[in-house]
């Protein structure tokens, strides 16, 4: 049993994997939920300007939020990292210091927005068009009638497709290492990988795997559990009440009975 | 059948209905026209009821009335006034719509529903603008029901809330686009009460409908539109005792 043996050494080494733990939870976790974290709500915040762009009346919102998408959406992550992260270090040096770190988030707030953007674009498109009418009809201005009804109807919508692409930002935030991090800066891959070089062990990658599971594995099943409740409606099993109830009820007192044409 | 108001006449909000004046009016979608030169002229006070199968233009008119689709052409008069020379929030404001979906806001309670626009377009309190959505659900029978959810409303009583909607801005002149169309046979006539109620109270009102018994009995003019043009109009028991043109004849075959 010698190729078992290998294999729970490689991966499996009890010793190498609680010897990265502390520094996993301490710095790792701690790194990449402050990236993801930070890059969800910037990527939510710029999702929603590319969104409402994309539907406005006017082509000249609506072509740049085109481009935009297909862009970041288009490019590999990593490539758009290092774009972001190189190209405009100096400029950050000048804002944030020589960290990357900032540079890294925006990097991935970008792509978020990308899909973010489309993400929001297709719920609030799904609420039917009678909501914008009806606010319309009343004299509710175009703004006040899409802030007010139409998109809080389709924010809550996509609330499961939004924490699926949190997902994904969790999984794209290891990327962020590409720039270079400071010792307390390192996220959850790059703590276990500077383990693993230094031990000569995949164990502390698998125990980074492993945070990582514990993140993004409960965030699936809460969508899950989103969706089910969205398609079967919250709305709860009543007895069945008759129509003819309801006639009753609004029993119209015969004071006068309108036949005649005035 | 008869239609009796749910409120007495005597008691209730009273309104003051303005004229409408539809001057040769066409409207197109993309090079399609579906309207061609329709002039229909309510009193102030009065219901017009139009008429006629689907695809005639009847909805599309309505939407004409209100700006939500612009005209091609011709003139839409309130109070005497251009509709179209002025800005269509503020003429929307003037005219409320009663749709056929009801298209109530699903989030929010028929309180809620009715309340909305009293605070966001006309600017009132919150405390005034609750106060006043309560009357107008109380007029329409759901006082019981402002704190429910569209979903928990039966067909009636949502497009009862969305009448309260309209009426709670105070409207001038009210269109009712189908609004009985998608209901439950049984709730239709609650509806068609609440609306010869306000016909009563001095309401100008034109309203679309498939109902032909409250067409005859409630409208003081009908009108019978097909293929985008009006074909008959006149006093109720002109078109439905003696309708005069084909058309009519072979519609009023079918429906009745």
């Amino acid at each position: 049993m010698d190729w078992l043996d290998n294999i729970i050494k490689t991966f499996f080494d009890f010793d190498a994997m609680w010897q990265v733990f502390p520094q996993l939870l301490g710095i790792g976790l701690v790194n990449t939920l402050v990236i993801s974290i930070w890059a969800t709500v910037i990527g939510v915040v710029l999702g929603m300007i590319v969104a409402i762009m994309g539907i406005s009346p006017s082509r000249w919102l609506r072509i740049p939020a085109r481009v935009y998408t297909d862009i970041f959406r288009g490019l590999p992550a990593i490539v758009t990292i290092l774009l972001i992260g190189q190209g405009f270090a100096r400029f950050s040096q000048q804002i944030f210091g020589p960290s990357p770190y900032p540079l890294g988030i925006f990097a991935l707030s970008l792509i978020a927005s990308a899909y973010i953007g489309e993400i929001f674009r297709a719920g609030i498109q799904s609420v039917d068009r009678g909501q914008l009418e009806a606010c319309r009809a009343l004299g509710m201005s175009y703004g006040k009638a899409m802030r007010l009804v139409v998109v809080p109807q389709g924010i809550r919508r996509v609330l499961p497709a939004l924490v699926n692409q949190f997902i994904a930002i969790v999984k794209d935030s290891s990327l962020v290492y590409f720039l270079g991090l400071l010792v307390s800066e390192r996220e959850l891959f790059r703590v276990g990988q500077d383990a693993a070089v230094l031990t000569g062990n995949l164990s502390p990658l698998v125990m980074a795997g492993l945070f990582y599971l514990v993140i993004t594995v409960p965030l699936t099943h809460l969508v899950n559990y989103f969706d089910n409740r969205f398609r079967t409606g919250r709305r709860k099993a009543t007895p069945p009440k008759s129509g003819l109830a309801e006639v009753e009820e609004q029993n119209p007192t015969p004071t006068l009975t309108y036949g005649e044409n005035s | 059948m008869t239609y009796t108001s749910p409120v007495p006449v005597t008691a209730g909000h009273f309104y003051e209905g303005s004229s409408l004046e539809l001057k040769g009016l066409t409207m197109a979608y993309g090079d399609i026209e579906v309207l061609k030169d329709v002039s229909i002229s309510v009193p102030p006070g009065t219901t017009t009821c139009i008429i006629g199968p689907s695809g005639s233009g009847k909805s599309t008119l309505l939407r004409g009335v209100n700006r939500l689709h612009e005209p091609k052409s011709g003139e839409v008069l309130l109070a005497g006034e251009s509709v179209l020379t002025q800005k269509p929030d503020s003429v929307r404001r003037r005219i409320g719509l009663v749709f056929q979906h009801f298209n109530l806001f699903p989030d929010h309670t028929a309180l809620e529903n009715v309340a909305l626009a009293l605070r966001n377009v006309k600017g009132l309190s919150k405390a005034e603008s609750r106060r006043i959505a309560k009357e107008r659900l109380a007029e329409v029978g759901l006082a019981e029901r402002a704190d429910h959810r569209p979903r928990d409303l039966s067909g009636g009583q949502q497009q009862r809330v969305a009448i309260a909607r309209a009426l709670a801005m105070e409207p001038e002149v009210m269109l009712f686009d189908e609004a009985t169309s998608a209901l439950d046979p049984e709730l239709v006539k609650g509806v068609l009460n609440l609306m010869a109620g306000l016909a009563q109270r001095g309401m100008t009102m034109l309203v679309v409908t498939h109902e032909m018994g409250f067409a005859r009995k409630v409208a003081d003019q009908v009108v019978f539109m097909d293929e985008g043009r009006v074909v008959e109009a006149g006093k109720p028991a002109e078109l439905f005792d003696a309708p005069k043109s084909d058309r009519l004849k072979r519609f009023l075959s079918e429906v009745l």
